[in-house]
């Protein structure tokens, strides 16, 4: 049993294949169950978002466990191959794999380090596949440990808090001005990306109120509409701009389109409420003598640039200290993966001798009739005694170097030895499936004895 | 038993102040738990030392200025701790737990038994009470006015500093500084009339326009124009941090001036 992720992200992909393999949420099930259906899958999470589609699996082997996770990806579009997918994928196992899932969703490896959107992306995919049974103990474990070490990163560094583009410092500023957002206005004038940008980060930070001008009315009632705002007539900005809280500009026009006095006045119209003002204008639009009016905050786009570069350096140490919080928890994880390889061998082990000596006690007391029940017990007894010396060292040797880098091949060793074919995971209940070895059996085989998943996608339970 | 548990609090306060101070200009949070459990734990030993000197208290003990001092302290204290649980404003603490350790020093300094002997009542105790319990509402608008004009100066100056990151939004300060002045207010204002009242029955008269009696007059009043201003014509952030720190400032001269003649407190 392997733990592996293949997937693709936007540092190893375009978004014209990104979108292309993106699945969307109301087919979430059905791509999941089309997963584990592929030989030798075992558990499934598949996590689809704008930047990365990506499939965590627990496989029984390596590479033909890369191999059908790929070609289930390329299933998904049927204008793309699995070969054309190659040179945009990436392939990790083990360690790797767990500790590249502790990285995504503690947001080391977005597009945007810090950002929180990602761990509710991981939520969301891991409740579809609990909800169609297509984890298991392994990957329920990891993905919950994968999640809760997001959040301690969230906790124990400032990595959150940086902002790192200039519409998120823009953001961040505001809220050094005004602790509630979402109770403040909004005035977009002109419609640069930069500003739309901007507008949309403080949209997404609590802001309701957004009032736009451009000197395009049709142009502003469209960008009002987009934002559910208000569109004002660019003549009128200006008195209209002491019922906004937060002014952003960025237009074409080559001059100042707002002036000190302008501002003042409208400080004064707002009983001196603090007025944040950002110009991502170049040239300016905004007179930056407005610096001088009290109540006044003006930003310009060097500023907020200034702002960005401090946050990345700062930045750079939180990532580091996180780094170091994701190696740690991949070593804890590592830990009880290993164990769980050793536990269901020994058992497996205890099960295999005993059903030889119980077969053997089985022939030869059949032949010895005329034993007393004294007799026959001391002859079980001998029995056993034999079969407990025999395995004693092999079972004290398993436990011993269960969390030893050779752990792995020593329970190979005992499988190979007694002959105690696959682990065990997943054959308890072969007998009641046809085709052993998908996800919905073994998930089936760790939850209770006797609930049998049915393997096709159109009986799945749907919860 | 009351001493012991003073100089205990008074350790500790400064043990907090100095690490209050520290976490004030280091970029981690580290610090910001220690300074509090220390805070917390100096403001236990000083309920304790604060109910111990209650015990010998009779109707006829005069409060003096250290008590008054003391009491001040453990106020401010407390409303820090409320509201650095319910904001988890750790920075705040940067600011009022020196204070609290400036008072409680000069509480330190002073005789536990006040010079004046008139046989006064209870009122004196109450009127002690609410003066300060305004002083701790001004107290607190005064560091949220300081706060505010170091984080407006340094969004002015564009300098995003560690202090920068660790002091509140502007709104926020200077709603601090407004709940502080509108809950200030009519506890002076109670005080005063108490202070009256205890005047009025040990010296026989209301008001005698002694230097305190005016100065607490006065300072009555500039708060009262403070709270209109920002209420009617809009005296809110910049200005009203300013307007606050002059106002307490007049505060503790007021106070100064009264305990350096050596007279009761402040009327």
């Amino acid at each position: 049993m392997h733990i592996v992720v293949v997937g693709l992200s936007h540092k190893t992909a375009p978004v014209e294949i990104r979108e292309k393999l993106a699945v969307p949420e109301s087919r979430m099930g059905e791509a999941l169950t089309r997963l584990c259906s592929y030989q030798g899958v075992r558990e499934g999470i598949l996590l689809s978002t704008c930047n990365r589609v990506e499939v965590y699996a627990v496989v029984d082997e390596i590479e033909s466990g890369y191999g059908r996770i790929q070609d289930f990806l390329a299933d998904a579009h049927l204008s793309l191959s699995s070969e054309q997918l190659t040179p945009h994928m990436y392939w990790h196992e083990g360690d790797r794999a767990i500790s590249h899932l502790f990285r995504v969703a503690s947001s080391l490896d977005s597009m945007i380090v810090g950002e929180s959107q990602i761990l509710g992306q991981i939520k969301e995919a891991f409740d579809v596949a609990l909800a169609h049974k297509a984890t298991g103990i392994i990957l329920n474990k990891v993905v919950k440990k994968a999640i809760s070490v997001a959040k301690r990163v969230r906790t124990e560094t400032k990595i959150a808090e940086m902002a790192v583009s200039v519409s998120y410092a823009a953001v961040e500023l505001a809220k050094k001005i005004f602790s509630n957002l979402s109770e403040k206005t909004v005035l977009l004038v002109g419609a640069g990306e930069m500003a739309k940008l901007a507008a949309r980060h403080f949209i997404a930070n609590g802001v309701r109120h957004v009032r736009v001008t451009t000197r395009n009315p049709q142009h502003a009632l469209e960008l009002a509409n987009r934002f559910s705002g208000t569109a004002v007539a660019f003549e009128e900005f200006l008195e209209d701009m002491a019922s906004a809280d937060i002014v952003l500009v960025s237009t074409g026009a080559a001059h100042y389109l707002v002036s000190e006095d302008d501002v003042q006045r409208s400080v004064k119209q707002r009983m001196n409420r603090p007025m944040f003002l950002i110009d991502i204008s170049v040239p300016r639009n905004i007179d930056p003598a407005v610096r001088h009016v009290d109540n006044a905050f003006l930003f310009d786009i060097d500023d907020l640039k200034t702002r960005v570069e401090q946050n990345r350096g700062e930045r750079l140490n939180e990532a580091e200290k996180a780094e170091r919080m994701v190696v740690d928890e991949v070593g804890i994880v590592r830990q009880w993966l290993q164990s769980l390889e050793v536990t269901p061998t020994i058992m497996a082990l205890r099960a295999r001798v005993d059903d030889i000596k119980q077969a053997e006690l089985d022939k030869t007391l059949g032949r010895l009739a005329n034993l007393s029940a004294l007799e026959r017990e001391l002859v079980e007894e001998m029995a056993s005694s034999i079969v407990n010396k025999l395995i004693h060292n092999t079972m004290v040797t398993l436990k011993a170097e269960v969390n030893s880098s050779e752990g792995a091949a020593f329970v190979e060793a005992a499988r190979r030895f007694f002959s105690l074919g696959d682990p065990a995971v997943c054959n308890v209940n072969e007998s009641a499936s046809t085709s052993s070895g998908t996800c919905h059996s073994s998930q089936a085989d760790l939850r209770e004895v006797g609930e049998v998943t049915p393997r096709t996608g159109s009986k799945m339970p749907d919860h | 038993m009351a001493a012991m548990f003073f100089v205990v609090t008074m350790t500790l306060y400064f043990a907090a102040t100095v690490s209050f101070l520290a976490y004030l200009l280091w970029p981690s949070e580290a610090l910001s738990n220690v300074s509090l459990g220390m805070t917390a734990t100096g403001f236990a030993s000083h309920t304790i030392a604060l109910g111990a000197g209650m015990i010998g208290v009779t109707d006829v003990s005069t409060p003096g200025f250290h008590q008054a001092l003391s009491f001040f302290s453990w106020v401010l204290i407390l409303v820090f701790l409320a509201v650095e649980f319910r904001h988890r404003l750790h920075v705040l603490g940067s600011f009022i737990v020196p204070l609290a350790l400036v008072s409680l020093v000069s509480a330190a300094a002073l005789p536990e038994t006040a010079p004046t002997l008139t046989p006064v009542f209870r009122t004196l105790w109450v009127h002690v009470t609410l003066s300060m319990l305004g002083t701790v509402g001004f107290a607190i608008a005064f560091v949220a006015g300081l706060m505010y004009l170091i984080q407006d100066g340094l969004l002015k100056s564009k300098r995003f500093n560690v202090l920068y990151s660790k002091l509140p939004a502007l709104d926020f300060l200077d709603h601090l500084n407004q709940q502080s002045i509108v809950t200030g207010f009519p506890l002076l204002t109670l005080g005063i009339i108490t202070g009256a009242l205890s005047a009025e029955i040990s010296r026989g008269s209301y008001l005698n326009w002694n230097p305190e009696q005016t100065w607490a007059l006065v300072t009555w009043v500039f708060y009262f124009v403070v709270l209109m201003g920002r209420l009617t014509v809009g005296w809110r952030a910049k200005r009203a941090a300013y307007l606050t720190i002059i106002g307490f400032a007049g505060v503790i001269l007021t106070l100064i001036g009264v305990v350096l003649k050596g007279h009761g407190p402040v009327s």
